[in-house]
């Protein structure tokens, strides 16, 4: 695959994501793929900002942690984005006029350019030096000014002609610029071929995680949803809000976490499919309501876009360090089940499937997915309906079912552990759901035994999960199994190809049901692999020392050690870094590859 | 048509002898009945605290939650279910000191609900602390030895602020005149908030002496600001529907709203 790397670096409020999120339309409607990662500070004004795209000829998850090209608008607070937009002697630079001082400590690449955007745009009667720089960038992949005009119509097709027309003008100017001062020495770039043109295009979407996993959500079923604001999953919350009632469901602006999460359980003891989304901080407020979502089995999804933490963290950047929260952070014994989102894609299969093991099991639900999917645009064939449904009959009270065993025993100790559920207004199913522990009957009970068979109950019902063929996404065949869960995946699946170019096969293991860990599939999946690692982005390898603490019996020594690599945030993963922590294990001698 | 009696359900009240919750407990049942409930379209929800066990003592639908949140857990039962009848009810403690935030934003919100806050001025089931409707001077918790030394929520006069469409308060002395409440609060379409001056015989006997301080004031309106100036003088032992004013309720349908295709925001 070709493929090259552009960064559009601004303050905040120059409109660089804007550009971003139209470049990537343009790529789209040129039929090429992408993505598009945005970055800031927490600033909403003043603060840095950044857009980098990364295009090629087929489809393209993640970053490669290179920058090919590099538009600045403003220098200041550029160090901030040392980490994720690594400057380097090849990149090539183009600054504006207005950008201010070249920051004394960076690389000086070899070929450097300053243009005037400001003044174009402003010779133009408009003052967005970022639309200016988006034509110059969209002329030089060769996107015709129809394609630059078509994407930058899309993007704003909520403001006003006036503000549209002033755009595009704008834009076409940068375009004629790109002409008359291109970019020195070209081509000295692998560019994207153009070979899937523009009839394809009509197929393709552009989305982001957060969008994808409310559709996902809204598609299978999920009827009511509670919100409270945090970044990054305000705007899972916002997709929501503006197409949930067109399918007949509420979305509610809670007080606080504590209210979003409770509001949810009421709906979901209604009946009536119910999720919330966060951010860690939220989470945690949400933990002890999660608590009585399994006590009263009561169905609930709370998806978890998770950013840098403790506290406030590093709020608006990616990291993997909510796993230990989601998975361990419940009071009492509280089993439920964590799922992971492995692409920005699969925001919708995980959102969907969460929903439908919600209802169908009576539990609580967490999906973990983290600010680089939820935030970052993909150019992607449209998904694919997931089939997942929310509202399964089996586990609803039938009419008539309960005068068998009267009174009705909600929390009857079946042998699945599902017991069936009565909704409010079934006349022969009156229960009053408990987060005191309870007797089959639902009535309040501290007795050991009702205590241990309830226990067992909640335990047993999640049980047959980790039969499910969604368990996991497994890739290749090799002697080194890479295991990996959510954003890291993809980036994984990359490594792995670069690997294989240097004749190195590894075995790539995404999981997407981290609990219930579905124990013997990875036996299983394991196969000849002779050696494990394990990557994940936080600092103390919360992922590896779950799986350590589980029986391994029967795998040889070299899997068992569970070798690991990990690192918090916020810089993302790159393919370059995980080839590299496999080659330094293959090094250390311990097998061939 | 059930009695009175038939909205019981049998299980037995963990309450000790003299709780005024019992009066409460009557008085819901004997609404019900003049009410004509149907048992399964009611759902009464309540967090945590002696008088929160409620729920499962009736014949109908229950939801005994955590901490403070039966608020939350209603209003997103009501929403997602607006063919259910939905009464929310707790203690002081649970509505109005860790689920406080709660009690502003339903009161503003005016979800059709009924909630009952059966107010007896500390935590029983904590064995006695004070609550935000403790007397400053109260001194017969070990937590706080001089007395809470704060002055105490006024629950009816922060419902009217953050507003409440109807705010009433009664009394487990009155069963009658309370059930009486409760059939109105359950008509009034939007948020009603019926406070209780429910006595707590084992940590508070001096409540007994609300037989004779407690006072019938016919004062209702739909008048704010001459509901504010009555609850601003009033001594807190007053009982009567105290305000109503039937306003919109959340949510707000929108019947123009059309089907669409959620899939097209992502073409390009």
């Amino acid at each position: 695959m070709t493929n090259l790397t552009i960064a559009m670096v601004g303050s905040g409020g120059t409109g660089v994501v804007t550009a971003g999120e139209i470049l990537l339309r343009a790529a789209a409607k040129q039929g090429l793929y992408g993505v598009l990662r945005k970055t800031f500070g927490p600033q909403i004004r003043g603060g840095e900002s950044a857009a980098i795209v990364r295009l090629g000829s087929e489809v393209v998850t993640n970053l490669s942690g290179r920058i090919d090209l590099l538009l600045v608008l403003d220098w200041s607070n550029f160090q901030r984005f040392a980490d994720e937009i690594p400057v380097t002697e090849s990149t090539i630079l183009i600054a504006d006029k207005a950008a201010g001082e070249y920051p004394a400590n960076l690389p000086q690449p070899q070929q450097t350019l300053t243009l005037d955007f400001l003044g174009l745009a402003k010779t133009l009667g408009s003052g967005h030096s970022n639309l200016a720089l988006l034509g110059y960038v969209t002329g030089w992949l060769g996107c015709t000014p129809e394609i630059t005009e078509l994407a930058i119509r899309h993007r704003l097709q909520k403001h006003p002609q006036e503000t549209i027309e002033l755009a595009i003008a704008v834009a076409l100017g940068g375009t004629q610029l790109q002409l008359e001062q291109p970019i020195p020495l070209k081509p000295v770039l692998p560019l994207p071929t153009h070979s899937t043109g523009q009839k394809n295009a009509q197929n393709l979407w552009v989305a982001n995680g957060n969008q994808l996993t409310g559709l996902g959500a809204l598609e299978a079923g999920i009827r009511f949803v509670a919100a409270y604001p945090i970044t990054p999953a305000s705007d899972v919350l916002e997709w929501i809000a503006g197409e949930i009632e067109s399918v007949g469901g509420h979305l509610v602006q809670a007080e606080d976490e504590l209210a979003a999460v409770n509001m949810a359980i009421g709906a979901g003891f209604g009946g009536v499919p119910a999720m919330t989304a966060t951010s860690g901080p939220g989470m945690a407020l949400m933990s002890e309501a999660m608590g009585l979502a399994v006590a009263s089995e009561t169905p609930l999804v709370v998806v978890d876009v998770m950013r840098g933490g403790p506290s406030t963290g590093i709020p608006t950047k990616s990291e993997q360090s909510d796993f230990n929260l989601a998975v361990y952070g419940l009071h009492g014994d509280a089993p439920h089940v964590v799922l992971s989102a492995l692409s920005i894609s699969d925001c919708h299969f995980t959102a969907g499937w969460a929903a439908e093991i919600a209802s169908e099991r009576q539990s609580l639900v967490i999906v973990l997915s983290d600010q680089f999917l939820g935030q970052s645009s993909q150019i992607m064939p449209p998904a694919a309906s997931t089939g997942f449904s929310a509202n399964t009959e089996q586990a609803i009270l039938a009419q008539g079912e309960a005068g068998e065993a009267a009174p009705y025993f909600r929390y009857l100790d079946t042998d699945s552990g599902i017991s069936p559920i009565a909704l409010p207004g079934q006349p022969d199913g009156m229960f009053t759901a408990d987060g005191l522990e309870h007797n089959a009957a639902a009535i309040p009970s501290p007795k050991a035994a009702d205590h241990q068979q309830q226990l067992a109950k909640r335990l047993r019902k999640l049980d047959s999960l980790v039969e499910s063929p969604h368990w996991a996404e497994v890739h290749g065949q090799g002697s080194l199994l890479l295991i990996c869960w959510g954003s890291l995946y993809q980036v994984s699946l990359e490594a792995q190809t670069r690997l294989r170019a240097k004749g190195i096969d590894i075995t790539v293991m995404g999981i997407r049901l981290l609990a219930p860990l579905p124990l013997e599939k990875i036996k299983q999946a394991m196969g000849q692999a002779r050696q494990t690692l394990v990557i994940e982005q936080n600092q103390q390898g919360q992922f590896a020392h779950y799986l350590r603490s589980f029986d391994w019996q029967g795998l040889g020594p070299d899997q068992l050690s569970f070798h690991q690599y990990c690192r918090p945030g916020p810089a993302l993963f790159s393919p370059v870094e995980i080839v590299g922590q496999v080659e330094k294990l293959i090094d250390k001698g311990m097998s061939s590859c | 048509m059930l009695s009175a009696k038939q909205y019981k359900s049998g299980v037995k009240p963990i309450w000790c002898p003299g709780c005024g919750h019992f009066a409460v407990l009557n008085a819901i049942t004997k609404a019900f009945a003049a009410l004509e409930q149907a048992p399964e379209d009611a759902v009464l929800v309540s967090g945590i605290g002696c008088s929160s066990r409620l729920p499962a003592y009736i014949n109908s639908y229950g939801f005994h939650g955590v901490h403070g949140r039966a608020l939350p857990v209603a209003a997103g039962l009501k929403v997602a279910r607006p063919d259910l009848n939905v009464i929310a009810m707790g203690g002081d403690g649970d509505g109005f000191s860790i689920g406080g935030n709660h009690f502003l934003h339903a009161c503003r919100r005016n979800v059709d609900i009924v909630y009952i806050v059966m107010d007896n001025e500390v935590y029983g089931m904590t064995k006695g602390q004070a609550s935000p409707t403790t007397p400053a001077r109260w001194e017969h918790s070990k937590l706080t030895p001089h007395g809470p030394e704060v002055r105490p929520f006024q629950p009816c006069a922060i419902a009217l602020a953050s507003g409440a469409s109807f705010i009433a308060r009664g009394y487990s002395g009155d069963p009658n005149g309370l059930a009486h409440m409760l059939f109105e609060a359950v008509q009034h379409p939007g948020f009603a908030f019926i406070q209780v001056l429910s006595q707590c015989p084992t940590f508070c006997p001096e409540q007994k002496q609300w037989k004779e301080t407690v006072h019938l004031e016919e004062v209702c309106t739909d008048d704010p600001v001459k509901a504010a100036a009555f609850l601003h003088g009033d001594d807190g032992l007053s009982k009567g529907i105290f305000y109503r004013q039937p306003r919109p309720t959340w949510p707000v349908e929108h019947p123009d709203t059309q089907p669409t295709n959620l899939r097209k925001s992502f073409e390009i």
